[in-house]
């Protein structure tokens, strides 16, 4: 029986969520194809968190071990994984499109000499195939490619593929591997001041111009806060490039692509490079005083008016939903 | 940093504008070109002005741009040789493969006889195809440490430092040289080429190298439009709507 490979991450030996994405999107795959699914988990020693993958869809958990797996590091990753995936006989192997994963897919990919669909929103099988599909053009258009290399790489946009759990428990395996210490290290991680990034997070709350000077930010910061920490702050390009946001939360073409449950913009015109990095969230709320804003045409739902009064007005009606 | 001369290398793509509006080609795979402005990649702009200050600040060195695709990315190389770079390569082909590792082992090969190298350089993404993998597909294919999406890089003694953006957080990785850089918005601020840079643009050598790639392993099957967003209404006016929209996310959208 072939195999479908979910390569997870972890961080400080914890596995990140976005691993329960890529085992959710590997076990529908897996299904497709009459395969089972292999989780692979690498580390410096045992993750907390992949006892659990087996309730995402994993049949088997597999645990590298090693000195130099510890810290993400490219070329130690990319030949664990590519001596794993040759070993295994795997018909496809997914990847998060994380930092991590746009880093290390194409590595994998050269190593084993096959084609990889990157940053995808639709992973299926046709006639035993791997089809994916994914946004080009700044989200204009959706490429479907056909992977016709063995194994098939595909890496997932994050929030794409939303976490099933089922009542089953997959088997474990741990190995210890030696890995050869590559030559790119991490020498440090300096953590962003918000705990949640926009990248990751279920509800983005984004800022642009409208909101006309910088500490009026801490409006939308009020708001995510009455989200009980699942919301970030994004900003639109035009305010980070005015200084007033950091690059790290620009969505857009030239920022982050977000795709999460709910987006709400604020003060947002709505360019074709903001909506090339948002198009894909689930509900898209826009609240601006233009009523004829491009936004409105890609928003869901739409307020239109002074964001200073609407955004004081939502925060207190979300924290009540939350007390 | 010690005053020896850099070779750079810059692999740069022809790109659809962002602003394009997407019509999709007859054959319902590909992009329809008719009317369509084409530019140098942003990204790669980043990557042609971080070869050229790294150069520049040396004292000594060349700057050598690379691209793969038809023969109208020969203005793609002049735009970066406007810049500033000293001479372009074009790898010359009708057809850009949908398999980024085809484009790789196209320019690695090429890297390759024209090496060695100190640092060879790319956009972290072409805003075209978003594949974001040619560039450590480079790298391994010539087994070169990369970083990809660099916002900033310091190089001292034949070694470098860069940061780069993760989930919540700021990478600080160390390499050696020679190494593959992908370059983030934040690295520097292009510059624009000046009349006089266009001028000598002109003269610059450029070389055109015709190529046959592979057809590789991602066959395209099919481009169509983005779904719909189902039609999206304004729910009211002012804070007095504040009610409704959550009434809605909560019973309709079912987000809260």
């Amino acid at each position: 029986m072939s195999a479908v490979l979910a390569v997870t991450e972890q961080r400080g030996g914890a596995l990140r969520k976005v691993s329960h994405e890529v085992v959710t999107g590997a076990r529908r795959l897996a299904d497709q194809l009459g395969a089972t699914v292999d989780a692979l988990v690498l580390g410096a020693g045992p993750v907390s968190g992949s006892d659990r993958l087996g309730a995402f869809g994993a049949d088997k958990v597999v645990t590298l071990t090693g000195a130099g797996l510890g810290a993400y590091a490219p070329e130690g990753y990319a030949r664990a994984i590519a001596d794993r995936v040759k070993a295994g006989g795997y018909a496809a192997v997914l990847f998060a499109a994380s930092a991590t994963g746009k880093d290390l897919a194409p590595r994998v990919a050269a190593k084993l000499s096959v084609g990889l669909a990157a940053d995808v929103t639709d992973v299926a099988a046709e006639g035993g195939a791997v089809i994916a599909s994914r946004p080009v053009y700044a989200g204009k258009a959706i490429l479907k490619v056909k992977l016709t290399g063995q194994p098939a790489l595909v890496s997932l946009r994050p929030n794409v593929f939303t976490p099933v759990e089922r009542p089953k428990a997959g088997a474990a395996e741990m190995a210890a591997v030696s890995v050869a210490p590559g030559r790119v290290t991490v020498k440090d991680v300096k953590a962003a001041t918000g705990s949640l990034d926009v990248g990751e997070a279920p509800v983005v709350i984004s800022g642009g111009r409208g909101l006309k000077e910088p500490a009026n930010f801490k409006l939308l910061e009020d708001l995510a806060k009455a989200f009980g920490g699942r919301a970030a702050v994004g900003a639109s390009r035009a305010v980070v490039d005015a200084g007033w946001r950091p690059h790290a939360d620009q969505v857009g073409q030239t920022g982050k692509t977000v795709s999460p449950t709910l987006y709400i913009a604020v003060g947002i015109s709505g360019a074709i490079q903001h909506l090339a990095g948002m198009r894909t969230s689930k509900v898209i709320v826009a609240i601006n005083k233009d009523k004829d804003a491009p936004i409105f045409k890609v928003a869901d739902y739409g307020v239109v008016g002074d964001l200073f009064e609407i955004v004081p007005r939502l925060s207190e009606e979300i924290a009540k939903l939350h007390a | 940093m010690r005053n020896a001369a850099l070779r750079i290398a810059v692999c740069i793509k022809r790109v659809a504008d962002s602003e394009t509006r997407v019509r999709i080609a007859a054959d319902g795979r590909s992009l329809d070109e008719a009317g369509v402005k084409f530019i140098l990649n942003p990204y790669d702009e980043f990557a042609v002005e971080e070869a050229l200050q790294r150069k520049e600040k040396a004292g000594a060195g060349e700057v050598v741009v690379l691209a793969l695709g038809g023969p109208a990315a020969q203005e793609t190389i002049r735009t970066a040789l406007a810049m500033g770079a000293d001479r372009g390569i074009l790898l010359q082909t009708d057809r850009v493969p949908a398999d980024g590792l085809e484009t790789a082992k196209a320019l690695a090969a090429e890297l390759k006889a024209g090496g060695p190298w100190d640092l060879v350089l790319f956009g972290k993404i072409a805003i075209d195809d978003y594949n974001h993998q040619v560039g450590p597909m480079v790298a391994e294919l010539l087994d070169l440490p990369c970083v990809t999406a660099a916002a900033h890089l310091d190089l001292a003694d034949g070694n470098g430092t860069a940061e780069r953006e993760i989930e919540g957080g700021v990478e600080v990785v160390e390499f050696p040289l020679p190494a593959v850089i992908t370059a983030d918005k934040g690295l520097n601020e292009p510059r624009y080429p000046a009349l006089k840079g266009i001028m000598a643009a002109k003269k610059k050598p450029l070389e055109v190298k015709p190529i046959s790639p592979g057809a590789g392993g991602v066959e395209v099957l099919a481009m169509t439009p983005p779904p719909e967003r189902k039609e999206g209404r304004i729910v009211g006016e002012g804070a007095g709507a504040v009610p409704e929209l959550l009434r809605i996310l909560r019973e309709e959208a079912k987000v809260l």
